[in-house]
């Protein structure tokens, strides 16, 4: 399960890298899109994959005995997503704009705010 | 009583919740902005006083023992950059009652600056690294608002840009979070700071260290990661370039210090390219500020170059230097600052931002020029002004390691901030101003009446004196940077600090 997940992360950075290269405004969005799920997966399987159960500690004792699985990392997860959501949706709005505006779909052009 | 720590974010946030009531009405939100800012001002020099008097306060949210749950931490350096901060906050305050528009308040211009200082404040008061990200999530996702307030087509075409690397930055610090749990199963800086050593694998924290420098490093504008600053910094109103400006690059910088004192420190790690990317950030600044033909840019350029002294200086490791790197950063906030909200007064005067179109400040605003004299002329550091001083500990840093490239460095940096600002200095305040240029439908700063002339400038005056304080009682700052700079070497205090019972 790890290497499977190992694998598709890889994939998710690599494609995320290779269309934040392209050209196009769409496919930079696309790429970070796709680079921000690639993180997430990795920090979920950076905590670790165990089949455990719950981190909650019985009343009558005071460690957990059998194996549990680490809270933190699926905490961390839920915050990077819920931020990410919200950075994405900025992104489609901007490129929205940025189309209205500047008329133009291809990051080459764009060049106007780095002329002296 | 260490919850005193949490009030200069539960503060802003109040701040910015009342002006999202008051959503249309830009008078009581010009109103309670200034009056917010004020009060944040002096909660946070009532902060920094009680850690200057007690030493390193913690706080353990939701009362979960660290390194369990998120700790917020203020030591001398966290409090001295929140009270930087609302320094800043107060006059971008003043400045934008008369420097922003309405149709931009009406957009929310002001909420969006309180929440951005409140991610700052906690940015600087986080002991815990998840917590750094999500703290920087909350000024970059304001920043983009702020950048974007207006639709001009500059501003978005400059927003893509800044968006797009600030993103990846982003993804790239998460990554390295994601690295860094998975080696040590903690993200709490304390602890870090105690398992990082026993790490065997040196190469793996080697690699966790680079992606973090990588991460803050597009943050703070550093070389080759640079290029969105200049594109971006420019475009919106100059209350919005200030903020940026003064800031969130020294964010970035904040970032670098805190995680690679605490975490990665000069023993463990070598520091050897972090001081070559430096020495490329100082040339690269200083080459594009002289060949820049519009006032922003050119000062956009400058905080490129000052961004390379603090990261060259920081690369030198010793006490000595990362004293100079504090009383720099320090002095740069508040001149950086004022810069920009330098060029926006000229930029009402004169009706341009390019060098070749302005003139005659000097020959008809006489007083004023003297007094944007001040910040320009402490950038280059003339012996009685605040840049003076840091560089003493810096060049001092760099001779007693021998790091002479380091040196030569910041010897051609300090050079050609002279050359940039005698050029700024020739073009805009002692050339007369080009006759013929045609005016503009475009509020000039003669049309303000004069209250609103003196809104306009008693922000400067106010930045001016923080760097003329800087500068004329110099020891006050360099007693504060020379103990911060010991809290950050000897981290025992700020260790025992959070994990005491």
């Amino acid at each position: 399960m790890e290497f499977l997940l190992a694998i598709i992360t890889g994939v998710l950075y690599a494609s995320g890298i290779y269309l934040i290269l392209r050209r196009s405004l769409v496919k930079l969005i696309i790429g970070l899109v796709l680079l921000g799920n690639g993180v997430n997966l990795l920090l979920f399987l950076m905590g670790g994959l165990t089949k455990g159960s719950p981190p909650i500690i019985a009343d009558n004792v005071k460690t957990i005995g059998e194996i549990y699985a680490d809270p933190l990392p699926q905490a961390l997860v839920l915050t990077a997503i819920v931020i990410s959501f919200g950075l994405q949706s900025f992104a489609i709005i901007l490129i929205k704009r940025a189309y209205k505006v500047l008329k133009t779909d291809d990051l080459d052009t764009l060049n106007e705010t780095d002329n002296i | 009583m260490n919850a005193i720590i949490t009030y200069p974010l539960i503060f802003q946030a109040i701040v910015s919740i009342v002006l999202l009531f008051l959503w249309q009405n830009v008078k009581a939100q010009r109103m309670v902005s200034i009056i917010g800012s004020a009060i944040g001002l002096s909660i946070s020099v009532v902060l920094f006083n009680q850690v200057w008097q007690k030493g390193t306060i913690a706080i353990q949210m939701g009362n979960w023992e660290a390194p369990f749950g998120i700790t917020l931490v203020a030591d001398t350096f966290a409090v001295t950059m929140v009270v930087l901060a609302h320094i800043v906050a107060m006059a971008v305050s003043l400045f934008s009652t008369k420097g922003i528009v309405a149709s931009r308040v009406k957009f929310g211009y002001f909420p969006i600056m309180h929440l951005m200082i409140m991610g700052l404040s906690g940015a600087f008061l986080t002991g815990d690294i998840f917590n750094l990200y999500v703290w920087f999530e909350v000024i970059i996702i304001s920043s983009f608002v702020l950048l974007t307030i207006g639709g001009k087509k500059a501003q978005i075409e400059g927003a893509v840009k800044y968006f797009t690397l600030n993103m990846l930055a982003s993804i790239i610090f998460l990554t390295a979070i994601a690295l860094l749990y998975g080696t040590t199963g903690t993200l709490n800086m304390a602890e870090l700071a105690t398992i990082i050593p026993e790490i065997e694998d040196r190469g793996l924290v080697k690699i966790i260290a680079l992606i973090f420098f990588l991460a803050f490093g597009v943050k703070a504008g550093v070389f080759p990661m640079y290029v969105w600053l200049p594109a971006a910094y420019h475009t919106p109103p100059a209350a919005v370039s200030s903020l940026f400006g003064g800031l969130l690059t020294k964010l970035g910088v904040y970032a670098i210090i805190r995680v690679f004192t605490m975490v990665f420190p000069v023993g463990l790690f070598t520091y050897e390219w972090i001081g070559i990317v430096g020495v490329l950030t100082i040339l690269s600044g200083a080459l594009g500020a002289f060949v820049q033909k519009d006032i922003v840019k050119v000062f956009s350029y400058l905080i490129i170059c000052h961004i390379g002294f603090m990261i060259a200086g920081f690369s030198i490791g010793t006490q000595l230097a990362l004293t100079g790197v504090l009383f720099y950063m320090f002095h740069d906030i508040i001149v950086k600052s004022n810069l920009f909200l330098v060029s926006g007064v000229l930029h009402r005067i004169t009706g341009s931002t390019k060098l070749a179109s302005m003139g005659g400040i000097m020959e008809n605003k006489t007083t004023l020029a003297i007094l944007f004299a001040i910040p320009l002329f402490s950038l280059v550091g003339i012996p009685p002004l605040s840049g003076f001083w840091p560089k003493i500990s810096l060049f001092g840093g760099a001779i007693v390691s021998q790091k002479w490239y380091v040196l030569a460095a910041l010897i051609f940096g300090s050079f050609m901030t002279l050359l940039v600002v005698a050029k700024v200095w020739l073009a805009v305040f002692s050339k007369p101003l080009p006759v013929g240029s045609p005016k503009k439908l475009f509020k000039y700063f003669d049309d303000f009446n004069p209250s609103e002339k003196r809104i306009l400038v008693i922000p400067i005056l106010l930045l001016a004196i923080v760097s003329l304080y800087f500068g004329l009682f110099a020891e006050h700052i360099q007693q504060l940077s020379a103990r911060i700079a010991d809290e950050l070497i000897n981290n025992q205090t700020y260790i025992e600090t959070v994990f005491r019972k």
